[in-house]
């Protein structure tokens, strides 16, 4: 957090102060040369080219630009890049390397997407619940998964997704 | 067995070139397979393709690509289209792969998706595709191995001659397939005879959604593609005076600023051509970010429009005279001048008996008004397109629900010919109505012209939600006459909005009722207005199934009972010939739902609801307890009736879906006007349904029957705003008129 703030602090007096940050994305390093304040998601998608990380509302509201940085669920629509140098970044491309985490195969399973487009962040949500958590509540699945919107209203299958998840360890 | 000709549209059934050649195209739209394969597996498929129409095409190894017309928005149709074409072709499902077909209305008819009418439309022709193909392919089959057409059967992609024992999967004949004329008529399956249709297939997308694969129109990308983003007006009533860029074109990555006209003077919208703000400016660089950053510091003044009065050629083709006030609304203004309208006389669309006199008469008369606001859509995916022009040729990608009706607007605006415009359709991150009017595809294409270079343009979050094409407000009176036997003997709606009515006279309880009389009216506004899931319905259903509840209290009778007399009178001796619905399905609905919830035996506060739209039938019967003021929908119940279900368990899917929906926007959905502008321009203002809000179950059962199949992207969505506010009653003692049910701070009760 101390870092956050000491790098908005900064962007206040070099606001375009490109920078180069070394990256280490589901097991593999980029650099990437950019404003340091660039939030992660701009850079995965465009710098990177992993779009399986959705833009919803850019304010950590909706949950749709959800990825694991050092396994704990973040919105990277607001994390500066800089924040993420030097850590473990996963994103849906790299839950698992065909689909076959636990999460990925509850979703199929229940056939849980409608359009598609907020569950890549909730499917990251999910896994890192899960990780924390291997048996939730109902009640501990509806905190957790809150600050994750979707317009379709797939809640009820997202839901049950979790707990096959879960069952399927 | 149905006989059908082999015709799309007013065109003959094309048939293509025979020889597709080594490979397939694989294009940004995935290919989406119905097992899950690897990638690996999915590319080492055929070496070669054989085209036997627009639709098909087969591989030599006995593969089949489904190249599916309609584009996709969450309904689930590039599984359900290639059901029915997989079908009559008689093809094992696992063996199929689906391409999203481009725009070409020629070989793909109407590629609309909207109305709930994807299904409907495409019922008998998909069918036929795969009908005409099966024929050839036996035709083929009959033809290399002498034997009467007659002896030859298929099973699940192979071709059978029983005597001789021979057999040849689709693969081996595709070749000569591909040279057999295309029958005038072929025959349909019987529903008894379907295999793929009517059972649940999984979601052909489904692996490349879990794993994040790139398929909606935000994650087109292609070399040397710029970003652009849009400043447009802060308020309704405003328009582009002028720009400083000068801070803006020295920041690191911007390419370009442009102001964008989309429309010129000479041409004539249609009902489509929606746009609040055609002038706007544009900020065009290298990546997302840097524009985002770069329009932050853009300086852009605006003033005010004047009145103005368009001339639009709605969806019937006829042009229609719209006015557009000048000014700054507000949400105050617009309920003060919808009491002053609400109190005097209508226009009368529809009168039955003589309803003055029935009124006169009465020995009680209950009166209600309820109303709710504008609505924003808020899809997922904010609006954004792809557009590269060069030349007089112009090449999209974007996602949108009816290309065909950008094509005009895109023609006119870039001074490029309608079949120089080539537009992929790519996945939409939902739509509800709101990709159906796609000014930010004619805003790309005009960026990128002025640019020249391709180019993507993509929405804020702020900027979807701030710029218009709402739900309208709406408000309705219901007054019923009851003699002194409680009797119902008179109905009069008098409803209206901005700016449109979302009046539908002639549906129920027209024709149930002697005397019943229906008004409307309607406020001119310069806010832009358009199609939201299941529009005009949205409102008036969850009004009129709130009178009912409250008229069946007032009479003393079950809600349900209440409802299914007064459909029984609509189906034995209805009132009037214009009514737009069957009385029986509407009751079979209402059946079903009150058996399968135990009407009746269980208590609770529950509250029910039935209503028809764009054919379907669906009714709801909801359960809710209501803690610390938090409403909690415990378990929903919904009944529907929309004909055959071609893929069950994805029709369930959608009936959650508009349900939670539908519960979200009746409790929280709300978009106020203060001086012009919208009052909410994000999640953190506008609040939307989460998970702890959604119900906590919902069980979906559909009536069986024969019927061909209508849609379900929208049905599912009306009753739930009736059916959740009488429960609410049941649990609070208080009725609902005014949504949202629950504004940001409020509790229940
Ligand atoms: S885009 Fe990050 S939370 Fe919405
Ligand atoms: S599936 Fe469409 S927003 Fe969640």
């Amino acid at each position: 957090m101390e870092f956050l703030c000491k790098n908005s602090f900064s962007s206040t007096y070099l606001p375009f102060n490109m920078a180069t940050i070394d990256l280490h994305v589901n097991g593999k390093k980029h650099q990437v040369a950019v404003d340091p304040n660039t939030p992660l998601l701009w850079v995965l998608r465009d710098h990177i080219g992993l779009a399986g990380t959705k833009y919803g509302c850019g304010v950590a509201q909706c949950g749709a630009c959800t990825v694991h940085l050092d396994g704990e669920a973040m919105r990277s629509c607001v994390l500066p890049v800089s924040a993420a140098a030097d850590k473990k970044i996963t994103t849906i491309e790299g839950l698992s390397e065909h689909g076959e985490h636990p999460v990925q195969k509850a979703w199929l399973e229940h056939d849980v997407a409608q359009c598609g487009y907020c569950q890549s962040g909730q499917i990251m949500q999910a896994a890192a619940l899960l990780k924390n958590n291997a048996n939730p509540t109902d009640e501990e699945i509806e905190t957790a998964m809150q600050g994750n919107i979707c317009r379709c209203g797939t809640y009820t299958r997202i839901k049950a997704a979790i707990k096959t998840a879960a069952s399927l360890g | 067995m149905p006989q059908i000709k082999t015709v799309v549209g007013r065109r003959s059934f094309l048939k293509s070139t025979a020889m597709a050649g080594g490979g397939m195209m694989l294009g940004f739209s995935w290919l989406a397979s119905c097992q899950p394969l690897s990638e690996e597996e999915v590319l080492a498929m055929p070496d070669v393709w054989f085209d036997i129409n627009s639709y098909l095409k087969i591989g030599d190894n006995g593969v089949v690509s489904i190249l599916t017309p309609n584009p996709e928005f969450g309904q689930n149709i590039r599984t359900s289209m290639p059901m029915l074409i997989a079908e009559e072709l008689d093809m094992d499902w696992q063996k199929i792969v689906v391409e999203q077909a481009p725009y070409h209305p020629e070989k793909y008819g109407f590629q609309f998706t909207g109305g709930s009418s994807g299904i409907r439309t495409r019922w008998e022709s998909l069918r036929m595709v795969g009908a005409t193909a099966r024929y050839m392919l036996r035709q083929a089959a009959a033809q290399t191995w002498g034997v009467p057409l007659e002896e030859v059967s298929t099973d699940a992609g192979t071709l059978y001659h029983q005597a001789s024992g021979k057999s040849a999967h689709y693969g081996e004949m595709a070749s000569a397939a591909a040279d057999i004329p295309v029958p005038e008529e072929v025959k349909l399956k019987e529903i008894s005879e379907f295999k793929i249709v009517g059972k649940s297939h999984k979601n052909v997308d489904g692996k490349n959604i879990v794993t994040g694969k790139p398929m909606f129109g935000m994650d087109y990308k292609e070399e040397g593609m710029l970003i652009a983003m849009l400043e447009h007006p802060p308020a309704f009533g405003l328009t582009l005076k002028a720009v400083d860029d000068s801070a803006v074109r020295a920041m690191p990555g911007v390419v370009d600023v442009v102001t964008v006209r989309c429309y010129p003077e000479s041409y004539e919208k249609a009902s489509f051509d929606v746009n609040a703000f055609p002038e706007t400016v544009a900020i065009v660089g290298r990546s997302t970010w840097e524009v985002m950053q770069a329009k932050k510091k853009l300086q852009v003044s605006w003033e005010p429009i004047v009145s103005r009065t368009e001339f639009v050629t709605n969806f019937g083709g006829v042009k229609e005279a719209v006015s557009i006030p000048a000014g700054l609304e507000s949400t105050e203004g617009h309920r003060a001048a919808m009491e002053a309208l609400a109190a005097k006389p209508g226009k009368v669309v529809r009168r039955d008996g003589n309803p003055e006199a029935a009124f006169k008469k009465a020995a009680k008369v209950i009166e209600r008004t309820y109303s709710a606001p504008f609505l924003a859509h808020n899809c997922m995916e904010p609006l954004n397109a792809f557009a590269h022009v060069s030349g007089d040729k112009a090449r999209i990608a974007a996602p949108i629900q009816i290309p065909a009706f950008v094509i005009p607007a895109l023609s006119a605006s870039l001074g490029v010919p309608a079949e120089n415009i080539s537009m992929e359709l790519t996945r939409m991150g939902g739509g509800f109505g709101r990709k159906a009017y796609a000014h930010y595809v004619v805003e790309a294409a005009l960026i990128s012209q002025k640019v020249d270079a391709p180019v993507k343009l993509i929405y804020t979050r702020e900027d979807d939600m701030t710029n218009g094409v709402y739900r309208p407000a709406y408000q309705a009176t219901y007054r019923a006459a009851l003699d002194e036997n409680n009797n119902l003997i008179a109905l009069h709606i008098k409803a209206g909005g901005v700016p449109e009515s979302p009046l539908f006279a002639n549906r129920f309880p027209a024709g149930a009722i002697d005397n019943y009389m229906a008004e409307e009216w309607k406020i001119d506004s310069n806010i832009t207005i358009g199609a939201f899931r299941a529009p005009r319905s949205n409102f008036i259903a969850g009004a009129e199934q709130s009178f009912l509840d409250e008229l069946a209290e007032e009479m003393g009778k079950d809600p349900i009972a209440f409802r299914l007399d007064l459909l029984k009178r609509a189906k034995e001796n209805p009132v009037g010939e214009t009514n737009e619905y069957e009385a029986d399905r509407l009751i079979g609905v209402l059946e079903l739902v009150r058996d399968k919830s135990g009407w009746g035996d269980k208590k609770g506060n529950r509250g029910v609801s039935a209503y028809f739209c764009h054919q379907t039938y669906a009714a709801n019967v909801l359960d809710i307890r209501v803690e610390d003021g938090k409403p909690i929908v415990e378990k929903v119940y919904c009944a529907i009736d929309c004909g055959v279900v071609v893929n069950p368990d994805a029709a369930r899917n959608m009936a959650e879906g508009a349900v939670t929906d539908g519960i979200g926007n009746a409790l929280f959905g709300e978009m106020p006007f203060r001086e012009g502008a919208p009052v909410k321009n994000n999640f953190h203002n506008y609040r939307m349904i989460r998970m702890n809000e959604a119900p906590k179950d919902i069980e979906v059962h559909f009536v069986e029957n024969e019927v061909n199949p209508t849609g379900m992207g929208e049905p599912p969505f009306p009753p739930v705003f009736g059916a959740l506010s009488n429960a609410l009653y049941q649990a609070t003692g208080k009725r609902h008129y005014h949504q949202p049910f629950l504004g940001e701070e409020q509790v229940i009760g």
